[in-house]
């Protein structure tokens, strides 16, 4: 059950501010997502290793050798906006 | 406040001195680069891109692990680490959270001469984040810095003053020094500290406080005493102390209260589905393990010993390993370190820049010659300033100069008794028990000979004609 603490503590961490409808809605589905993910919570876990995205795959690395960079103009192409070669975002605080 | 002890522990950030990022092939060197000119699809977090890790990276960092003691994982996998901020491009920062890279260990060094040790609690892989730079109209985000590799170092809270904390990095930053796996400035930014720091009674431990991103030795110190002193403020006023964080303001060298920490930061880590596990194989360890050098503790030990040095000089010496090894080369060459120790402390030292101002064969020359007495000390100095500042050889400028010093007695009391007729002032004076007077005198004979008269010979000299 999504209560409305959990609801205002979701919406922080993912910075977003929800239109009361909009929050209704969503505390409605996440609510039904995590009673569907709830099931997993039925199943015997003991003895299973914990992640293994690709079973069996180790150590997929490579040497330490540099390749070319984007130019800077290719990098900030999506920029909403720039300045001298930097992403400007809007301000932001001290807070993370 | 009595029976007040001070715990303090240590987060360490080290960027690994290695050519690429960690998860890419962007160059990791961003310091003086300009803005945005290291990004690739990959450290700028696009849709779909895919990390790859970098060997050299797991190397440097079990480099790091082993020289501790620290018992490295057989297997460690990546962790999402997630929060929005504009230096975070992906939204998540890839981390090793659950299982890190080695756990324990423990680092040796020193405080006026005492032996420490602190332990270890664990030691991880993780990518950097970008810079902001803030302005009245927005911020300015530089994403060269995302990805670059670091080696974040947790330490036990084992240390007890905001002094020891200092040494603590000091020593830190000398052993990775040594290993060669980072520059390790603080002033680059390559060695950054947060620092936690309670008080403890009667062994039990208080309410943390947080400094976070200290970014100089001396800053480690001065903020870990300004939180120690706030802390001793409140409980001696009978108030509660709360979990906080605090930055540190350099300049005025006061703590900023950043955040108080009411709810714990949500992260919401989870297992990074793009790398596959880490597993660190006997053979990659053995191979690292052989890769090691000589470490700073069994260094400093090895001075003392074979060259009777003081801890202050071993210090020195190891703060910059290139420093240690031009002594140690120039200590062969001589035959002795004791006094190559002293030439490069005093007069070597101010014109180091990263590398030697004079190579370590002529500098030994040079000693041996003062210790054959065949120039003086005072003309040696000067001809090391020449040879350090000019273009000749020093082989060339001591053939150039009769540096012969002069040690006949004879001609000694010659110049001596011409100064004693030229300055009977200065005679007058010794006798009347101004003893420094002997002093003025030895310089009036050092510099009609242009330092080649031996000193404390002369000085001798003077000493039996003026009690007679």
């Amino acid at each position: 059950m999504i209560d409305e603490r959990t609801m205002a503590n979701l919406e922080r961490l993912a910075g977003l501010k929800l239109s009361p409808a909009e929050r209704e809605r969503l505390k409605a589905d996440l609510t039904r997502i995590l009673e569907y993910f709830q099931k997993l919570g039925e199943l015997d876990t003991d003895g299973v290793p914990p992640f293994d995205p690709l079973p069996g795959r180790v150590n997929a690395w490579r040497e330490d050798e540099p390749q070319p960079s984007l130019a800077p103009e290719e990098a900030l192409a999506n920029a909403p906006q720039t300045e001298r070669g930097h992403f400007k975002v809007p301000r932001v605080f001290g807070e993370e | 406040m009595r029976g007040l002890e001070t715990v303090i522990g240590l987060e360490i950030h080290v960027q690994l001195a290695t050519a690429t990022k960690l998860f890419c092939g962007c160059r990791a060197d961003y310091f003086a680069a300009p803005p945005n000119t290291l990004t690739c699809p990959v450290c700028l977090g696009m849709p779909g891109a895919l990390p790859v890790l970098n060997r050299k990276a797991v190397e440097y960092a079990l480099r790091v692990a082993l020289a501790l003691g620290a018992q490295v994982k057989r297997r460690s996998h990546f962790d999402r680490k997630n929060y929005f901020y504009p230096d975070l491009p992906k939204g998540y920062q890839i981390t090793q959270r659950q299982v890190p890279l080695a756990v324990g260990g423990e680092l040796r060094f020193w405080v006026e001469g005492e032996e420490r040790r602190v332990r270890i609690r664990e030691l991880h892989l993780e990518e950097d984040a970008g810079k902001l730079v803030h302005t009245p109209a927005g911020a300015l985000v530089d994403m060269n810095r995302c990805g670059v590799p670091l080696v974040e170092i947790v330490t036990e809270p084992d240390l007890r003053t905001p002094g020891e904390a200092k040494e603590f990095l000091r020593a830190l930053r000398t052993l990775l020094r040594h290993l060669g796996v980072s520059g390790a400035d603080m002033e680059k930014g390559e060695l950054r500290c947060d620092a936690n720091l309670s008080l403890a009674r009667d062994g039990e431990w208080g309410v943390k406080s947080e400094i976070k991103n200290l970014n100089s030795f001396r800053g480690v110190e001065r903020a870990l005493a300004a939180a120690a002193a706030w802390q001793r403020e409140r409980l001696e006023r009978g108030e509660e102390i709360r979990l906080a964080t605090f930055g540190w303001d350099e300049g005025r060298e006061r703590l900023l209260l950043q955040r108080a920490k009411e709810e714990a930061h949500d992260y919401r880590y989870f297992p990074e589905p793009d790398l596959v596990p880490l597993e660190v194989s006997e053979e990659l360890l053995e191979k690292v393990r052989a890769g090691l050098p000589e470490l700073p503790w069994a260094r400093r030990e090895r001075f003392v010993r074979e060259y009777r040095l003081s801890s202050r000089e071993v210090e020195v010496l190891l703060g910059e390993p290139e420093l240690a090894d031009y002594f140690e080369r120039v200590a062969a060459a001589v035959g002795e370190g004791r006094e190559a120790a002293n030439w490069i402390l005093t007069e070597v030292l101010r014109f180091w820049q990263g590398s030697p101002p004079l190579p370590a064969e002529e500098l030994a020359l040079l000693i041996q010659k003062v210790r054959k007495k065949e120039i003086s000390r005072t003309t040696a100095k000067e001809l090391l300033e020449e040879a350090i500042g000019g273009k000749e050889s020093l082989e060339r400028l001591l053939a150039g100069r009769a540096v012969r010093q002069l040690t006949d007695e004879a001609e000694l009391e010659k110049l001596a008794r011409e100064a004693m007729s030229q300055h009977p002032q200065a005679v007058a004076d010794f006798q009347a028990g101004k003893t420094q007077a002997l002093g003025f005198l030895v310089g009036q004979v050092m510099r009609k000979t242009k330092g080649r008269a031996d000193a404390s010979k002369l000085a001798q000299i003077f000493q039996r004609l003026l009690a007679s």
